[in-house]
């Protein structure tokens, strides 16, 4: 084996295991190479899009002010479309949200080891995702100062939310999904925080690091009670993320409209959902691995493995887009039929194929090993299919409403101004939260990606020939 | 006794602590502890730590969120508020299966997360051990362990010098 190994790409499974961390793989180093960036000044490249984040929460705030003060009718929505883009950003934000929780709970119960480079920011983009998720329903009510509506609190009206809509199920689903988040997230800081206020120089920041680390002091006695905690609420996120997609399909696939109406809603929301989330692990984890130098704890591996289920996912959401078909033309039902035929050739054609193109033909190109490895095709696929995403979103959103069951309330939906300007102003805040997180916290978890070194083993001989093993201690 | 707190002993791998808890657990030291960057795997059991009670936090914690659930809904739909909608029963119990499992995920969740602490007795912001320079290397590359001066088996001298023997590269007294 090469004393310093630089691709981790090539390993056969059946030789030897790659490892996950290349170069520097010491404990002080991985603590070094992760802490540095909160340490260094700031690079320019984040304070430009923590500039353009400021920006765009700007117009987020001028844009919600203004809906308050005027109503949602300030909105391109019409009689047919009463569920216009607040439902497509909504839909959309909770799908990027998923792939968070995906890393940290699924891939954890798996064991796979190549997650702990990753998970940090994930969870992070989850919960700021969330936190815009939670935005457009929050304000598409109307009438925002009585939104408390949505919960069951006793109110001067003796009036209580209905349980068996899926709307309220929803409001459930998505506030336990980003409180648990937050929860899960927050715990794997624990041990990264009281490393971050053992290393802190200044007096406030090792206050603050030193209060949010709890007094952590790495007790074995308590490693074991955080680990086994750590395992139940992977234990737990796991079903809950599937079901919060779920959730949200229900808001869809419950009602009786043609192109909604269909049992295949929640397994194809979640692989969709996935599907978006990964990619945009890609499209943030591309530009900091290398703005932040960290291209050797995020290495191309995981940059492939990400490929291969955003690979797997966009295949499952474009057989559940030709099932959908399927369905509605062996279903037999005149209505199915039409709003199928109609998203495909109608007047919202060229949403489909954009969809179609950007979910289903995209990510194709990860069949090829070049394709996986190589950072600028990977970026550029991730951003198309955020892109697709969306419009998946709005397609089943817009085409099925547009055309009613009475041809004379047929009508075609207009975004306005206000529409963009709120969508653009939820990347705001999603920038905004995330320089932040960059900034003050470690991006990748440190006590994790240790953990997944051979120094950690406590059977490790650094000197011993170890066959199944392909990892050699090397220059260090 | 003394006015020591404890003494804590400073190990440079991942080996050498699990070797060194085996020997201290077989001395039959009962308060001491390992203190590591990341958790080691398999020092529970060269620490000789009985199983975890998390687990049964969260368990009655999760149940209890099935519970309140169950609870809301039929109160709300059956007694306090009752809304007759597509002719279903006002006990819908299928309808009521999503929001029984959000809840029972969130109580469960708490439990995890709280009963670790409690457990922990955290946060706990001032402890004797970070009274240590060394000890801040504990959350980058350093493994510890440390006995307590109140464990029955401590002696000042000989403890320092079982220590020593275990091959720590570093032993010192931690002031009470």
């Amino acid at each position: 084996m090469a004393v310093t190994i630089t691709d981790n790409s090539n390993f056969d499974p059946v030789d030897g295991r790659a490892p996950l961390i290349l170069g520097d793989d010491s404990f002080a180093g991985i603590t070094q190479a992760v802490a540095r960036p909160m340490e260094d000044p700031a690079p320019t490249a984040l304070k430009v899009v923590f500039g353009i984040g400021l920006m765009l929460l700007g117009l987020l705030g001028v844009s919600l002010a203004y809906l308050i003060y005027k109503g949602t009718g300030i909105w391109g929505l019409n009689n047919p479309v009463g569920w216009g883009w607040a439902i497509v950003n909504f839909v959309f934000w909770v799908g990027i949200g998923h792939a968070g929780t995906l890393i940290s709970a699924i891939l954890f119960l798996f064991r796979q080891k190549w997650r702990t480079s990753i998970n940090r920011a994930a969870e992070a983009m989850t919960i700021f995702a969330v936190m815009c998720a939670l935005i457009f329903p929050g304000v598409h009510v109307g009438r925002v100062w009585v939104a408390y509506w949505l919960l069951p609190l006793p109110n001067q009206m003796a009036m209580w939310p209905n349980f068996r809509s899926p709307l309220l199920w929803d409001v459930f689903a998505v506030s336990i999904y980003g409180t648990v988040s937050i929860l899960f997230w927050y715990t794997g800081l624990i041990p990264d925080l009281a490393t971050m206020r053992d290393r802190s120089k200044g007096a406030l920041a090792k206050k603050l690091y030193g209060l949010f680390a709890l007094g952590w002091r790495g007790s074995n006695r308590h490693w074991q009670n955080y680990e086994r905690a750590y395992l139940i609420l992977a234990g737990l996120s796991t079903p809950l993320v599937l079901s919060v997609h779920t959730i949200v399909s229900f808001d869809f696939a419950v009602s009786q409209l043609p192109g909604w109406h269909t049992t295949i809603f929640p397994p194809y929301f979640v692989a969709g959902a996935i599907f978006s989330g990964f990619a945009m692990v890609l499209t943030l984890m591309i530009p900091v691995r290398s703005l932040f130098n960290l291209q050797h704890i995020i290495t191309t591996r995981h940059l492939e493995n990400t490929a291969k289920i955003i690979l797997l996912t966009g295949s499952l959401v474009g057989y559940a887009y030709a099932m959908e078909f399927f369905i509605a033309w062996y279903g037999g039902n005149a209505y199915e039929s039409y709003a199928f035929v109609n998203r495909m050739f109608g007047p919202y054609a060229w949403a489909y194929w954009t969809m179609v193109s950007c979910n289903v033909i995209t990510p194709q190109i990860f069949w090829f090993k070049k394709a996986r490895t190589n950072v600028y095709i990977l970026f550029v696929a991730s951003i198309f299919v955020n892109i697709g995403m969306w419009f998946e979103r709005f397609v089943i959103t817009v085409t099925s409403l547009h055309r009613d069951f009475l041809p004379s309330s047929w009508d075609y939906f207009h975004p306005t101004f206000w529409d963009v300007s709120t969508f653009l102003g939820s990347f705001g805040l999603f920038l905004v939260m995330f320089c932040l997180f960059l900034r003050f916290l470690p991006a990748v978890a440190i006590a994790e990606v240790k953990a997944v070194t051979p120094a950690a083993d406590p059977h490790h001989h650094p000197h011993a020939e170890n066959g199944d093993d392909g990892h050699d201690e090397g220059g260090h | 006794m003394s006015a020591h707190w404890g003494a804590l002993a400073e190990f440079t791998t991942a080996p050498e602590i699990f070797h060194a808890c085996e020997k201290v657990r077989d001395q039959g030291f009962t308060k001491w502890d390992a203190h590591t960057p990341f958790p080691v795997h398999g020092l529970d059991g060269a620490m000789g730590l009985s199983m975890s009670k998390v687990p049964w936090i969260v368990l009655v914690c999760g149940l209890t969120g099935t519970a309140c659930a169950t609870l809301l809904q039929w109160w709300v739909s059956v007694v306090e508020y009752p809304l007759v909608i597509s002719a279903k029963p006002l006990f819908s119990l299928p309808a009521f299966v999503p929001i029984m499992f959000e809840l029972s995920v969130l109580f469960g969740a708490f439990g995890a997360v709280f009963g670790m602490l409690a457990l922990n007795k955290l946060p706990m912001l001032y402890h004797p051990l970070f009274q240590s320079e060394r000890f801040e290397r504990v959350t980058d590359d350093r493994f510890f362990i440390s006995i307590e001066a109140g464990d029955p088996r401590f002696d000042t001298a000989k403890t320092v010098q079982f220590l020593r023997e275990l091959g720590a590269s570093h032993v010192e007294l931690i002031d009470g």
